[in-house]
């Protein structure tokens, strides 16, 4: 199953990609995304099949709500960068958070989340620990039991 | 005509992070202040840019440039998933290393 | 349109040189590589816009494909890199 989905995924990449229709194009993306799909199907799925198109819709609805929050935090980083006495604004810290997240999509996606929003940089996970650089204190003190957390396992970790 | 003026919108909007990005880096104290400043604001600016061009690139409509508009799509959405993880490298080898972060209280007198 | 993408092109080139400053004058390597990675992410959006400008984006969008992956495997590369290196690229007193 797994690997059928891989070939489909990756042939419509191909597809895209070449822009080719002939048959000399075609030929050479079916055998590269068999041999894909053959040695390294474990790498994009895994897991249960119904978790897929969930996690996929998941990742859906979540991404414009984290676009708005991007634009949000770029305004803010864009007034600390041009206001006069920007030392006066920033006061760089480093903290140590827990998550509550379990699989290691999520996990991901929660540090890279944190990396793109509020005066915020995710340095290391370990385990279940995140070590977050902030830029400010308020953005410090906004991580943790944030709506992002909550929003990230309604959307990859629902009904589990 | 309105594709035109989305995409000089986005573009322009873009433009203006970039350009905040570069004076983030040249104004911030330290290495993971200047860090903040690149990962957040170019691949903000980077997406706005190729989604810009990509709207653009739509206007004459046809199967060749719908493709070319897919394949700006992809590289928006591969800045976007490998910048953060790019800035998560630059910033943990400069924690393994041992750069020194600049802090308030040792720099207010 | 011709003369708006030439505009923002030229301005891409100067912030790129704005950048170079921090890849010449940063304190430490890493800083250097900061500044090589945000010339990279603006070199991507440039090219499409030389793409647009000389009425052929489907041969440089694949250039900036690989552009941006380049410019990302690069900053992975030297950031392991410069791990086992310690104090030697240090140059944090100056």
């Amino acid at each position: 199953m797994a690997k059928v989905v891989t070939f489909l995924v990756m042939f419509a990449f191909w597809v895209v990609m070449s822009g080719m229709f002939d048959a000399f194009h075609l030929s050479f993306g079916v055998v590269s995304c068999l041999l894909i799909a053959h040695f390294s199907h474990s790498l994009l799925l895994y897991g249960d099949p119904k978790s897929w198109g969930r996690g996929f819709f998941g990742i859906l609805f979540y991404l414009p709500w984290l676009f708005w929050e991007i634009l949000i935090s770029n305004l803010q980083v864009t007034y600390i960068v041009l206001h006069p006495r920007m030392l006066d604004l920033i006061d760089p810290q480093l903290v140590r958070f827990k998550t509550s997240l379990k699989r290691p999509i999520s996990k991901v996606t929660l540090a890279q989340s944190i990396t793109l929003t509020p005066g915020t940089v995710t340095v290391d996970i370990e385990e279940d620990e995140l070590l977050v650089y902030a830029l400010t204190a308020s953005g410090a003190q906004s991580l943790a039991g944030s709506a992002m957390e909550r929003r990230i396992a309604a959307a990859l970790e629902g009904g589990k | 005509m309105i594709l035109n003026i989305v995409s000089i919108v986005l573009i322009c909007a873009g433009l203006f992070f970039f350009a905040v990005g570069t004076l983030g880096i040249l104004r911030f104290p330290d290495f993971y202040t200047r860090v903040q400043a690149a990962g957040k604001c170019d691949s903000l600016a980077a997406v706005l840019v190729l989604v810009g061009i990509a709207v653009y690139n739509l206007g004459d409509l046809s199967l060749a440039t719908v493709l070319v508009s897919i394949k700006i799509l992809f590289i928006a959405a591969f800045v976007f998933i490998s910048s953060p993880t790019a800035t998560h490298a630059i910033t943990d080898a400069a924690l393994l290393i041992g750069v020194k972060p600049w802090t308030k209280e040792k720099n207010t007198p | 349109m011709e003369q708006f993408f030439l505009a923002i092109g030229i301005a891409l080139m100067l912030l790129m040189f704005l950048s170079l400053y921090r890849v010449l004058a940063g304190p430490t390597i890493l800083d250097r590589m900061l500044g090589g990675n945000v010339i990279g992410t603006k070199t991507t959006a440039l090219l499409l816009l030389i793409g647009l400008l000389y009425d052929n984006v489907g041969m440089f969008v694949d250039i900036a494909i690989a552009y941006a992956m380049l410019n990302f495997i690069a900053t992975l590369g030297s950031a392991k890199y410069f791990l086992h290196r310690k104090s030697i690229h240090l140059e944090d007193h100056q």
